[in-house]
């Protein structure tokens, strides 16, 4: 995973606002990076960008070769549902199925049949600690249950590579740990973790920190 | 987890907000079926009334004036009655019936009352030339089987001579009566009566009408013919005709049969059902029109609303992996199923409610028409489609950052 010099601003209000100011960075397969800086300084922005969500405005990114706005809309989402996985501070659960549907629709998008998405779906909830949890809704669940069903849902393709947003942003201190735990075994089995956090015990967790200032990136 | 299963649950999770979008495609389809139903039979019924009430085209002497339908026939001026022999030997279509017909005034106790002479349909018969023109030998698939409709019966043997104008059998010297005239003169069947110097026997009096009917006496045209001694003429020929023979035209071949008479049809009732029809396909247009808009526009305001709502769970979907084509579907599908519900429940309500009002608002009997249904569906699905397809395409073409972005 690699950014080249890459750019991103936003226009807002007519002003433009810089997110991403030359920001050049090499992330190796199976590395496990924390990005620590302060809010606003382009960390999501940063994370959006290295899984294909967003166009930079200058600058190239390349993903396993692929300079990956070079390719169609399409093709990134392909690429994303294969390779890509996203856990966000707010886990962005579908309200209205269940724990196991909601780690069923990566299935669903990667074409499984419906018997094997349900039982792939229960085996990766039982992984994350809720296979007694398999029909409840996310509003039936507490939110660190919840952030292990987003974790169990970022696992199902199998992704190479796992972008977190603040992922214990919004959790106790013990949950978190459960959760940073969980990232890590993820760690262990070769992928390689991006990892948001205004934690420094989190990022403490992590084999290498990226410090974000202004859009800069700068090596801790 | 498949598409379906997806679209079903969003649904029902968020019913209440998908409640006003299938109550006003529900209502929309339930009133133009509703209307499409009862118009259809109230056609029907009008279409048999017609036919029940006789004849609908009337053979007429070039100066005739034409004022009033039931006195039309009495006219001063006569023509052939060959003209009858010229219409049975034709190869005209849809003429179900042929009624010659002569009138002559005639003075009763200082009452004018007027004397028809009506050939029975045993004279058609007993001339083989003219059985063999089958105009009374063909199976009653005409308007005439329009009849079954319930609540219209085809009256019996003499009385049908008022609603049917004709009559099986008729001696010289039977006369039949109307109500009025029975009424003022005191007449009783078997009694006998003299007009115009010939004795008559008094076989029937034909129940009221509230027409100028009740006011003849009817009798044999050739006895009729007799004594106004011009030889044998007539002054109209009623035709009963086929409600579909006349709009294609039939009017116009008879026309051309008898140059030498005047053809015409009795516009006042063809032209109340023509106009009650009308509005009635008007009515229904106009209810189309509204559920399109008001269907329409509640349909894709839902829609918008639904994909402003959802846009961080799309933002999600496109995270995960979905393409832009998935987002699509997604919408659309949900389209499609609002669409079925809405058009299979519009059509069912609909339906109950022709089925329960047509009687009362038309007064006519009512039954349901499964060929609605494709209509009702296809009309519902359309809809529901098109109103989503910006919506849909929206969703489809969210940026998913900016969703994910704000927190
Ligand atoms: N969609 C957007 N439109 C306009 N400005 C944005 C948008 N997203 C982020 N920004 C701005 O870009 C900068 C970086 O944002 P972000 O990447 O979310 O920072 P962080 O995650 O570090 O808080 C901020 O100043 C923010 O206001
Ligand atoms: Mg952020």
């Amino acid at each position: 995973m690699r950014l080249e010099s890459v750019s991103k601003t936003y226009r807002h209000n007519r002003r433009t606002v810089t997110a991403l100011d030359n920001a050049s960075v090499q992330i190796a397969a199976g590395e496990f990076v924390a990005v620590v800086g302060p809010s606003g300084s382009g960390k999501s922005t940063l994370l959006l960008v290295l899984g294909g969500m967003l166009s930079p405005t200058a600058g190239k990114v390349y993903l396993n070769g692929h300079a990956l706005y070079d390719l169609s809309p399409n093709q990134r989402a392909e690429l994303r549902r294969r390779q890509v996985g996203f856990v966000f501070q707010t886990f962005n659960l579908v309200p209205y199925l269940t724990a196991r549907e909601n780690v069923q629709v990566p299935l669903y998008l990667a074409d499984m049949k419906p018997a094997a998405q349900r039982e792939r779906a229960a085996a990766l909830l039982e992984r994350v600690g809720l296979g007694d949890r398999l029909d409840h809704k996310p509003s039936e669940l507490s939110i660190g249950q919840q952030q292990r069903v987003a974790l169990a849902r970022v696992l199902a393709n199998d992704p190479g590579i796992i972008l977190a947003d603040e992922p214990t942003g919004n959790l106790d201190p013990e949950t978190g740990q459960h959760i940073l735990d969980l990232l890590e075994d993820m760690n262990r089995e070769g992928r390689t973790i991006v990892m948001v956090t205004h934690d420094p015990r989190a990022a403490a967790r992590a084999k290498r920190t990226l410090r974000l200032q202004n859009g800069r990136i700068s090596q801790e | 987890m498949h598409l379906r299963k997806l679209v079903w649950r969003e649904m029902f999770e968020r019913k209440n907000q998908l409640a006003t979008s299938f109550l006003a495609i529900l209502l929309g389809i339930a009133v133009v079926v509703a209307i499409q139903n009862i118009s259809f039979y109230s056609e029907k019924a009008v279409a048999a009334q017609l036919d029940a009430l006789g004849a609908n085209i009337l053979v007429l002497p070039k100066s005739a004036s034409l004022q009033d339908y039931y006195s039309a026939d009495m006219q001063d001026e006569e023509f052939p009655e060959e003209y009858v022999q010229r219409l049975a030997l034709s190869d005209l279509q849809g003429l179900d019936n042929l009624s010659p017909k002569l009138s002559l005034p005639v003075k009763l106790r200082e009452r004018t009352f007027t004397l028809t002479g009506i050939l029975p349909k045993s004279e058609f018969q007993a001339k083989a030339m003219w059985s063999g023109a089958g105009i009374f030998s063909r199976p009653a698939e005409g308007c005439g089987a329009v009849a079954d409709v319930p609540g219209i019966f085809r009256p019996p043997a003499r009385e049908t001579l008022v609603r049917q104008r004709v009559i099986d059998d008729l001696s010289d010297t039977e006369v039949l009566t109307g109500a009025d005239v029975a009424a003022v003169l005191g007449l009783q069947p078997g009694d006998s009566l003299e007009l115009l110097g010939r004795r008559f026997t008094v076989t029937a009096v034909l129940p009221p009408t509230g027409t100028v009917d009740d006011a003849r006496l009817f009798a044999h045209l050739h006895a009729v013919q007799e004594l106004a001694g011009k030889g044998p003429v007539l002054n109209a020929i009623e035709i009963v005709g086929c409600c579909h023979e006349i709009s294609g035209g039939l009017v116009q071949k008879i026309n051309k049969l008898l140059p030498e008479a005047k053809v015409v049809t009795i516009a006042q009732v063809v032209d109340t059902q023509v106009r009650t029809n009308q509005m009635m396909a008007r009515l229904s247009l106009i209810f189309l029109a509204i559920i399109v808009l008001v269907g329409g526009a509640s349909i894709a305001n839902y829609m918008y609303a639904n994909v402003y709502e959802r846009r961080r769970e799309i933002g999600t979907f496109m995270a995960l992996g979905a393409s832009s084509a998935v987002i699509l579907k997604m919408f659309l599908l949900k389209a499609l199923l609002l669409g079925l519900a809405g058009g299979i429940c519009g059509y069912g309500l609909g339906t109950v409610l022709a089925v329960s009002l047509g009687p009362r608002v038309a007064g006519i009997p009512v039954l349901p028409m499964p060929v609605l249904v494709p209509w009702a569906i296809g009309i519902s699905v359309a809809l529901a489609l098109v109103a989503s397809y910006f919506p849909a395409r929206r969703a489809a073409r969210l940026d998913p950052c900016a969703t994910l972005q704000e927190v």
